[in-house]
């Protein structure tokens, strides 16, 4: 258990490290999708069955695929040359470091994050599946976000076709 | 080798992904490698979320409210990725390109 996690933690990370290395941007995106299948792998660990499947059908399946498409259509080339911009470099490494030491100074301080995966309790009747539970929710506690999102993506779909139009009128 | 996970374990790796993904956001030139960073970090606060409910127990059960907010979350970043990409691709058609550093008519 303890094993696998480090293995698939280890590729979630190397998979993001990826992405912020490789010169060209098609090998960016496939370190991503690395990426995305560890953090899947995570997620089924934490025993969240559907998040980790819908992680890797919205993100690795269709989002990436869609970046891979653009990347395509729009030909980009690889930077030629690694010049980073040296005061972005320094307050990229700045910011990520004070955001680490705060990460360690909180988690060293308070003692919640050192509970161990508390087991559940086995299942009990055909509808006590996780898909089951945010099914539930989400179409009794959470109906209004749900009608919110959907007209978002209205909104998302329109504003595209609005935007690829080759000129507006 | 065999001691449990604990949350920690999995709120480190949520943080080191986030500062990897803020890094690329500062540090990348190209426009759609820093949207694909900007995924990264999102991605990252999805596994808080769910670590989060998992060690919530409630009646021997996972609080499943985390799950619900990540969902939200999964069908908004769809949403932004596709705007994102129209207007990026808007973008190469008017000044052929996708580098940050040379879209900077409005910066003088």
């Amino acid at each position: 258990m303890t094993f696998l996690f480090y293995i698939f933690a280890a590729l979630a990370l190397f998979g993001g490290m990826g992405v912020v290395i490789c010169r060209n941007p098609v090998s960016s995106a496939f370190s991503m999708v690395v990426s995305f299948l560890g953090l899947a792998a995570l997620f089924i660990q934490l025993n969240a069955y559907l998040v980790g499947i819908l992680q890797i059908l919205v993100y690795a399946g269709a989002i990436m695929v869609l970046f891979l498409f653009i990347i395509m259509l729009l030909d980009v080339p690889k930077e030629e040359k690694r010049s980073f911009p040296i005061l972005g470099g320094l307050g990229a490494f700045a910011i990520a470091g004070a955001f680490a030491l705060l990460l360690v100074s909180v988690l060293g301080k308070s003692d919640i994050g050192s509970a161990t995966i508390p087991p559940i309790e086995a299942a009990s009747g055909p509808g006590n599946t996780d898909v089951h539970r945010i099914g539930e929710l989400l179409f009794s506690q959470y109906w209004f976000p749900v009608q919110i999102v959907g007209i978002l993506l209205l909104v998302a779909t329109v504003g595209v076709v609005v935007l690829s139009k080759k000129e507006l009128k | 080798m065999e001691s449990a996970l604990t949350l920690n374990h999995f709120l480190l790796v949520s943080g080191i992904l986030f500062a990897i993904g803020l890094a690329g956001v500062l540090l990348r030139r190209n426009l759609i490698v820093i949207f694909m960073c900007l995924e990264l970090m999102l991605s990252a606060a999805n596994l808080t979320l769910v670590a989060f409910s998992r060690f919530r127990l409630e009646d021997g059960q996972p609080t499943y409210d985390g799950h619900v907010l990540l969902f939200f979350i999964i069908t908004v970043a769809a949403a932004e990725v596709a705007v994102g990409l129209a207007i990026i691709v808007a973008l190469f058609r008017s000044r052929e390109t996708t580098d940050v550093t040379k879209v900077n008519t409005m910066k003088y």
